[in-house]
């Protein structure tokens, strides 16, 4: 994906991107702190048809919405799907000993029965991290499970 | 008994341009146009003559000038100027030509001479930015593709102006060939030399200004400017130079800082620095000039069209934007208004003032009007947007040097990882 900056002098910076569905979003940052959400017209890449004006915390508010909280809401939804299985999110320090490592080395599967289904890193979601996924410090790691297996991944995580 | 006169009237008149303020803020219209209105009021010949604070008045309005072009330079730092100049040159320049041309050819036509034509293409050159920025952010127009062409031209006619107002000093001043020059060396080797403290030193201004305090930051700030703007004008440079560079020389959060304390003075005095003007113009001038200023507005449209036309087309941007940016544009304000000024009180022909006054009115009224209609004509004209791929556009945006202090953005489309949130240069 292509994230286009462009410098509006005076006014500050403008970033705009196409979506897999053609559609042309983008984020006006004025030096003031306010964002202007910018939506494009369907039919004209010139013309933004929807510019909302947002103030610091909203803008927090609106990126924290489309960020991390989906990910948090996607697991509630399967805790209710799923009777029996929790979530639960190990912050990896950096003494644990697949910092740096690959996530196929824990075999926290094989060990606990519980799943690892996300990383969550600078902000930034990882959705099902494969077995060549190395592992960073201060990753926070999205564990599927049962009770036992998921507290056995913590204990697998923290270097047990 | 004075000093209450002069009080009263001093209360009178501010109290009258916060009425005023409220109807602009009313009707969403630029409080420009009112002022000068009711300076033409309070006037010699108005409804309502004052003369009693007439020195305050005008030390307010000189102020009034600096801190305007002060607070300009404030906004845009010397990194975006220079890459301006490099990128927009075209477009800016077609946009002075057009622009000019008429204030120019009428001044010549009515016989008044060649330094009120230079004044009066200056009147019908420059877009009013505050107006403009102003009008694009109210009706959601920044994200659009025409924006940037629309800004760079702005930045352009500012830079301009900074060359333009020391010319039109020396030619008011009725200098010599000789003695205009070397205005001129003087003016353009002060420039020179604050744009390359700007660039290379930033560091230094910004530690001089540097404060504990906000009270502390808004003296140094006030001081420092009023200080320069009367050096320059000592030099000949014209104040208002003085001012707009000191603003570019200052950037990063201190401008930012700065900016926020001098606004509620600028706008008070620059208040002032209108109601100054119309204080000068007798209304009883303006018929005279009405049919030539209507005149001057129209022409002063269609070059104003055609020169955002023109710069929205080189940004590859389809002829809806053009419009959009060209009625963006439209809108005359403040700076013609300073230049009015100047010539005014260098005894330039009489009737260049209420002139200036009209067309200022007229365009400050229509600018606006004009570009919240520019859509629904559009839509009305049936003018379809081509649809072009938003891949198969050209690129168009205004590079900053990167320089050794100047970590910003260099303007070059980057490819970002999706879900890691750039962060925008704060300036």
């Amino acid at each position: 994906m292509d994230v286009e900056r462009t410098s509006l002098p005076g006014i500050g910076l403008r970033h705009v991107f196409t979506t897999g569905r053609g559609r042309q979003i983008g984020v006006v940052s004025h030096r003031t702190g306010r964002r202007d959400l910018v939506i494009y017209d369907k039919d004209d890449p010139d013309t933004c048809v929807v510019s909302v004006a947002l103030a610091d915390e909203e803008a927090n508010a609106l990126a924290e919405l489309l960020g991390t909280g989906r990910v948090v809401e996607r697991l509630a939804e399967l805790n209710r799907q799923v009777e029996g299985l929790v979530t639960e999110q190990i912050l990896l320090t950096a003494a644990s000993p697949f910092a740096g490592r690959r996530l196929g080395d824990t075999r926290a599967r094989t060990r606990s029965g519980a799943s690892i289904v996300a990383v969550v890193r600078d902000g930034e979601v990882i959705a099902s991290p494969r077995p060549d996924f190395q592992f960073r410090a201060e990753d926070v790691v999205v564990v599927v499970g049962t009770d036992e297996g998921t507290a056995a991944v913590a204990t697998i995580l923290h270097g047990g | 008994m004075h000093a209450a006169t002069q009080l009263i009237e001093l209360g009178a008149i501010v109290l009258a341009l916060g009425l005023l303020g409220a109807v602009a803020v009313r009707f969403s219209i630029s409080p420009i146009p009112l002022y000068l209105v009711a300076g033409l009021a309070f006037g010699s010949g108005g409804i309502l003559p004052f003369g009693a604070s007439e020195e305050f008045v005008s030390l307010g309005a000189e102020v009034g000038v600096i801190l305007l072009l002060f607070t300009l330079g404030l906004e845009y730092t010397a990194g975006e100027l220079v890459g301006t100049l490099r990128t927009s040159a075209p477009a800016g320049l077609a946009d002075l030509v057009l622009n000019a041309a008429p204030g120019v050819a009428v001044a010549l036509i009515l016989d008044w001479g060649p330094v009120a034509a230079v004044a009066l293409g200056g009147i019908t050159y420059v877009t009013s930015s505050g107006i403009t920025a102003k009008v694009m952010g109210d009706l959601g127009w920044l994200g659009n593709r025409e924006t940037p062409a629309v800004l760079s031209i702005l930045v352009f006619e500012d830079l301009a102006m900074a060359a333009y107002l020391p010319i039109l000093t020396a030619l008011l001043a009725g200098a010599s060939l000789v003695a205009g020059a070397t205005t001129l060396g003087i003016a353009a080797a002060t420039i020179t030399l604050i744009l390359f403290i700007a660039l290379r030193h930033g560091r230094l201004v910004e530690r001089f200004v540097a404060s504990p305090t906000d009270e502390v930051l808004l003296l140094k700030v006030l001081g420092l400017t009023l200080l320069v703007a009367g050096l320059a004008q000592q030099l000949q440079v014209s104040a208002a130079v003085g001012a707009f560079l000191v603003g570019i020389a200052l950037s990063g959060p201190l401008a930012h800082t700065a900016r926020e304390l001098l606004a509620p003075l600028r706008d008070l005095f620059a208040a002032v620095f209108f109601v100054f003007f119309g204080l000068h113009t007798d209304p009883g001038q303006l018929p005279p000039v009405l049919g030539v200023a209507a005149l001057l507005a129209v022409a002063g449209i269609a070059t104003k069209l055609a020169s955002g036309w023109l710069a929205a087309r080189r940004a590859g941007v389809a002829s809806r934007g053009r419009l959009r940016a060209g009625a963006a544009l439209v809108p005359r304000g403040e700076f013609n208004i300073v230049i009015a000024g100047l010539a005014v009180s260098d005894g330039i022909n009489p009737r260049l003032g209420p002139l200036a006054a009209a067309y200022v009115l007229m365009l400050a009224i229509a600018g606006p009007l004009i570009a919240r209609g520019v859509e629904p004509f559009i839509r009305w004209r049936g003018i379809r947007p081509s649809r072009t791929r938003p891949g198969a556009r050209r690129k168009q945006e205004v590079p900053a040097p990167a320089g050794p202090a100047d970590s910003r953005e260099d303007g070059r489309d980057e490819v970002e990882r999706p879900g890691r949130p750039p962060v925008p240069g704060q300036h």
